[in-house]
This record gives C-alpha cells, sequence and structure tokens, in this order.
C-alpha cells in the first residue's frame, strides 16, 4: 500500500520511511503542507501519516482543507501535541486516528493497516481466498496449515489482490504499489514476482487477463 | 523597633505622660500662686481686725491675739490651723500672744509681709502697726503647712493619673492593634494562600493600605503573566523535544529489527545524528533560560577574545560543510562587552545559524568593529537568507521560517534578540548585499 508521509523532523521522516517499508508499506516521505498537497494531485496513495506541526503550516488545516476537496484518503495523524483536546481537534479536523509522538513503530503500522482495512469496508483482519489466509502483521501466509513466506515485494502484490479478490488489477495500479518516487521500476520485474508467487501458491492462484491485468482466480477453483 | 503595634503604643503613651507631666508642673505653679494669695490676704485681714478692734475698744488686748487664731470655718478645714498672732509695744515689749504662737517675736519691725525663720521653720507674717495704740500687731503662719496643702493637690491630681495610666495603656495597646487589624486580615489572607494563588487580594483595605494593595496585586499580575508565558513555553519546549524523541524511537526500533547490515547502519548514523541536535535543542533551552534570568553578570571581558573562542569552537562543525569562518578584528584597543556570558550565546547561536545556512565551499563572515561607545559584532552569510515573509517573526520562539532548514529548533534567533536586549544592545537581521543574510549585534561596551 503506498504511504504518504508528511513530516517535517529529518530523523522521524526517514524512520517512518524505513520502518514502513520494512513493514510491507510503499512510503513517500514529503515535508511541507504544500508538498503533500502536490503529492496528492500526481499519485494515489492508500493512506497519509500526517504530523500537525509543519513548516508551512499546521496539519490540520491542510487535512480539512482536503476533506473539503473530497479528498478520501484514511489519515492518521502524528503529533507532539497529545491532549484530549489536541486528539479532538485532530479527528474533527477529519484525521481517521491519532497518535501522539513519541510511539511505537508497530502501533503505527497496525493502525494503518486497520485503517486501510476500514476504508476498503473489510472487518477481518486476515483477508483469505480459496483457502489462503494473509497474515498482515506478520508479512506472511498460511494454507492448509502450513505458514507460506513471501519477499516484500511478492507480499505488496498479493495482498493487493486480496483486498478486492475478483478485480483485476492492471500493471499500472499493482506497479503503483510497489514503487516510491525513490525506487525506479524495473520492466519485467512484475512477471517475475507474479512467477514467483505461482510457485509458491500454484499456478492458477492467480489469473492473467491477458491485455488487462491480473486477479485471483474464483473462489473453489483452484 | 519593627512592630508598629508597639512603636505607637510608646509614642502615645510618652506624648499622654508628657501632657500628664506639664498639667502636674503648670498645677502646682499655680496652685501655690493662688493659695498664697488667698492666705496672705488671710492674714492681713486677721491682722487688721485685731487691730481695728483693739482700736475700737471692744475685746482686750490680751484676748485679741486668740481671736486672730481662731479656725476658718471656709473649705480649707483639712488643713484648719490656728494662725499666730503677737502684739508688741512699739517699743518691743510682747504684750499678748495667741496660744499656739511661739514665744519669739514673729517679724522685724517692718509693717506688711515678711518671711522669717523660727525654729528651723519658715513663717509668712503680716505686721500692722497701730500708732494711736503705740501697737505692732503680728498674724503670721507657717510655710510647712502651705506647702503641704500644695502637695495634697498634686498628689491629688497624680493618684488618680497612676490609677488610669495601666487602663490608659491598655486602652492604647487595644486600639493600635484593632486599628492594625485590617493589615492581619491582609497578612492572614495571603498567608493562606496556594502557591499558584495568583488572583488579586480582594479583602478590603483602608485608605492608607490601599496603595500597598494595589501594588501587591499589579505583581500578582506581572508574576501570573510571566508564569503563563513559562508554562506555555515549557508545553512547547516538551513538544518540540517529543518530536526527535520519536524520531530517536523508531529509528532504534528498525535498528532493533532490521535484517540487513545497511539498514541497520543507517538507522544508527541516524540515532546519532539525531542525538546531537536534540542535544542542541536541550542547550538552546538552557541558553534562552540564561538569557531571560536576570542573575549576576560574567565580569567584562574582552569583546574579541569571545569572538575568538566562539569561532575556534564551531571551526569543526563549519569544516564538515566546508564552510570557512574569516574573523575581522580591529588592531589596537580592545573593547570589553558588560556579560560575557550572554554574548557568548548570542553568538554562538548566530555562528551556528550562518554555518547551517552556508552553502558548501563558501565562507562566513565574523567581524567586531568599534563605534563610539558601542560595539558592533556582524555574522554574514551566503545562504538563502530569511524568507521576506518570515523577516518579522524571525525573533519569535519555536518559529521556523520557509527557509530554514529542518535541522533548527526555531530558538536560535530568539535567543539572540533576548541577550542582546539583557545587554543593552540590539539585534538587526537584513538580506546581505550579494546574497545571503547579515545579522549585526549592536551592544554597549562595558564601562571601565
Amino acid at each position: 500500500m503506498r504511504v504518504l508521509i508528511v513530516e517535517d523532523d529529518a530523523t522521524l521522516g526517514d524512520g517512518l520511511s524505513v520502518g514502513l517499508r520494512l513493514a510491507g508499506f510503499t512510503p513517500d516521505l514529503v515535508t511541507t503542507c504544500a508538498d503533500a498537497r502536490a503529492a496528492l494531485e500526481t499519485d494515489e496513495f492508500g493512506a497519509m501519516v500526517l504530523d500537525v506541526m509543519l513548516p508551512d503550516g499546521s496539519g490540520c488545516d491542510l487535512l480539512a482543507a482536503l476533506r473539503q476537496q473530497g479528498v478520501d484518503l484514511p489519515v492518521l495523524m502524528l503529533s507532539a501535541l497529545d491532549q484530549v483536546r489536541d486528539r479532538i481537534t485532530g479527528l474533527d479536523a477529519g484525521a481517521d486516528d491519532y497518535l501522539g509522538k513519541p510511539f511505537d513503530l508497530d502501533e503505527v503500522t497496525a493502525r494503518l493497516r486497520a485503517l486501510s482495512r476500514r476504508s476498503d469496508g473489510r472487518t477481518q483482519p486476515k483477508p483469505s481466498w480459496n483457502g489462503l489466509t494473509l497474515d498482515l502483521s506478520r508479512m506472511e501466509g498460511g494454507r492448509d496449515g502450513k505458514t507460506l513466506q513471501f519477499s516484500r515485494r511478492e507480499f505488496a502484490i498479493l495482498s493487493a489482490l486480496m483486498e478486492r479478490p475478483g478485480t483485476i488489477l492492471d500493471r499500472a495500479a499493482l506497479e503503483d504499489r510497489l514503487y516510491g518516487w525513490q525506487e525506479g521500476v524495473e520492466s519485467n520485474a512484475l512477471e517475475v514476482h507474479i512467477h514467483n508467487l505461482r510457485a509458491k501458491l500454484g499456478p492458477r492462484f492467480i489469473q492473467t487477463v491477458r491485455g488487462v491485468g491480473y486477479r485471483l482466480a474464483p473462489e473453489d477453483t483452484v | 523597633m519593627n512592630s508598629i503595634r508597639l512603636r505607637l503604643f510608646l509614642i502615645l503613651m510618652l506624648a499622654t505622660g508628657l501632657v500628664w507631666l506639664s498639667g502636674v508642673v503648670w498645677t502646682q505653679y499655680s496652685t501655690r500662686a493662688e493659695l498664697r494669695q488667698v492666705l496672705d490676704a488671710r492674714l492681713a485681714e486677721a491682722a487688721q481686725m485685731v487691730s481695728s478692734l483693739i482700736s475700737d475698744r471692744r475685746i482686750d488686748i490680751s484676748d485679741a491675739a486668740e481671736l486672730a487664731s481662731t479656725p476658718l470655718p471656709s473649705g480649707v478645714s483639712a488643713y484648719s490651723h490656728r494662725l499666730s498672732c503677737q502684739i508688741w509695744s512699739l517699743d518691743g515689749t510682747l504684750i499678748g500672744r495667741s496660744g499656739g504662737a511661739p514665744a519669739e517675736r514673729l517679724a522685724g519691725n517692718v509693717a506688711g509681709f515678711d518671711n522669717t525663720l523660727i525654729d528651723g521653720n519658715e513663717w509668712r507674717v503680716y505686721t500692722v502697726v497701730n500708732e494711736h495704740l503705740g501697737l505692732r500687731i503680728m498674724v503670721g503662719d507657717s510655710l510647712a503647712v502651705r506647702d503641704r496643702l500644695v502637695s495634697d493637690v498634686i498628689k491629688g491630681l497624680i493618684l488618680p493619673a497612676l490609677l488610669i495610666l495601666p487602663a490608659l495603656a491598655a486602652l492604647i495597646w487595644i486600639s493600635v492593634g484593632r486599628g492594625l487589624a485590617p493589615l492581619n486580615r491582609m497578612a492572614s489572607a495571603l498567608a493562606a494562600r496556594d502557591a499558584s494563588d495568583l488572583r488579586p487580594l480582594e479583602t478590603p483595605l483602608p485608605g492608607e493600605l490601599r496603595p500597598f494593595g494595589a501594588a501587591l496585586n499589579g505583581l500578582f499580575d506581572r508574576v501570573a503573566a510571566a508564569r503563563a508565558r513559562e508554562r506555555d513555553f515549557t508545553a512547547f519546549a516538551a513538544h518540540e523535544l517529543k518530536t526527535p524523541l520519536a524520531g530517536l524511537k523508531t529509528q532504534a526500533q528498525i535498528a532493533a529489527m532490521a535484517g540487513d547490515d545497511a539498514t541497520r547502519r543507517h538507522a544508527l548514523d541516524q540515532i546519532q545524528t539525531s542525538v546531537a541536535r536534540t542535544d542542541r535543542l536541550a542547550r538552546q533551552l538552557l541558553d534562552l533560560t540564561r538569557a531571560e534570568t536576570v542573575s549576576e553578570a560574567d565580569p567584562p571581558v574582552s569583546a574579541a577574545s569571545i569572538l575568538h573562542e566562539i569561532a575556534s569552537d564551531l571551526a569543526r562543525t563549519a569544516a564538515a560543510k566546508s564552510v570557512e569562518i574569516c574573523v575581522d578584528l580591529p588592531t589596537g584597543d580592545e573593547p570589553a562587552i558588560a556579560d560575557a556570558g550572554l554574548l557568548s550565546v548570542a553568538l554562538r547561536n548566530l555562528l551556528e545559524n550562518a554555518i547551517q545556512a552556508a552553502p558548501e565551499y563558501s565562507a562566513v563572515n565574523l567581524s567586531l568593529h568599534r563605534e563610539g561607545d558601542m560595539i558592533r559584532v556582524r555574522v554574514q552569510d551566503r545562504g538563502t537568507g530569511i524568507a521576506a515573509s518570515s523577516r518579522a517573526r524571525a525573533t519569535d520562539r519555536f518559529y521556523r521560517g520557509a527557509n530554514a532548514s529542518a535541522q533548527g529548533s526555531g530558538l536560535g534567533l530568539a535567543i539572540v534578540a533576548t541577550a542582546a536586549s539583557r545587554l543593552g544592545g540590539s539585534l538587526t537581521l537584513e538580506p546581505r548585499t550579494g546574497g545571503g543574510e547579515s545579522a549585526t549585534l549592536v551592544l554597549p561596551m562595558a564601562k571601565a
């Protein structure tokens, strides 16, 4: 999942980027309100981690303006202002969740997963399809009592497909979820990852819709 | 003497005592004078009466002396005493004398009043010469009796005074105490207060205490305002410290869970950088407190030596960015600055800012000039300068301008401005010709 991090503190921004990447997210980091606005206009993000005090304004104001424009991506607000009053201000500005600094990296990723689940209309924390269950926090799958290990990119593709089983995701949509701005897209990398996934899950688990993209095979057909 | 009550008490008692004493002295004199007049008149009357009775031959000469010494029926009965009367012939033979009269002659040959000393007692005597019968009639009384009379009058005055005095003292003590009661009420209202209670004092105060109350309330207001500022600052500082802490925690967690060495090393590098920055933030918070606290000033020190010290302290930081620090000092006289500590704090923050803003392979210029009684210290860099929109708020605490680097705390210039004003000088920030920022401190020289 692409996550936009808006945080002006260099160390914390870097930590969040690295941490979210390690947890299977595809994060991008900006440091100002203006950059955040520009990023949201050009790219599709699954969630946003937003700091309140930014050099060119308040995260709360930015969020309120975005919500007014109809931007509805899940937003996790981070702030050193950790009084009940501040949390209320943040939530009322349109944040879906609020975390006071300093926080636990695991809590940030868990909350991001919960936010994304809720925005997708799912209630099950572990998506499952055709006998495969994904553990998003551990980045592993389970089938027939066996644990399946995936690489970060493989897991990102698989969880993207399992968010809405049956829906076709085209190449661009999948690549968008895999690569942040810093990462160059390798031309046939996607095919390599799909190939590896099929090796682990069986050849028919992921179907290729020729000329369109990929989807999961209908249930009970594998 | 520190007690108002005791002081008032003593003043009032002393004043009352003095009034009383002068009353006693005055009464003694006037009583003595009046008594003398009255008793002298009696002596004269008695002598005249005896003389005229003998002349009219209404009484015998031998009885006449007794008549004069008959006590008066008037109010002085308590002091009634017989006057003494002697009748002498003009040739000096004693013809008759009253019972209590002394045997010695009461007076000389002079007619009228006379004072004589008989047996160690002083007498007042009136003499009438009856030429017709050839007699000298002398009527006198002892002065000791008169003195007793006067002293009794005085005793009559002093005795009640001595009885009243303790009552008066108690009354004065109590009244003064009651008069000072508003002070005590004020004191107990203040004593009962919580340290955080800075509401204005509301006990009703008498006119004399009102200016004091108003001054106290004014002080409360100022302290409350200062505390509110302090509280805001503390809250803000805590928040500012929380962000680097969050960064440190996140990086530490990454270092702990990272699968590969590169990620772990990157996280550890980040931790080191962040610790250095947090350390600077902590130092700046202390600097700001130092700049704001009125404390004993450091001794005057040559401003140039401080410039050298700061420049050499920061040389490494500058070298890490390939920035050169060029110091330009006047030759010859060495102007001194009043508070070395404050100047160091101001200069360090200015120079750190300049080094941070300066692009690689550029120079930061540090200069010191004397202008009359003032010292002008200038720090110039070739960075992006302060954004025009941020200029007005550049010295606000925790304010980070649009061009500011992410490294800053927003405290540096606030510290410099505070230190400059504490030194009695000013800080000017202006764009430098040719690009960059020019910060100028104009500070008064220490008085030799």
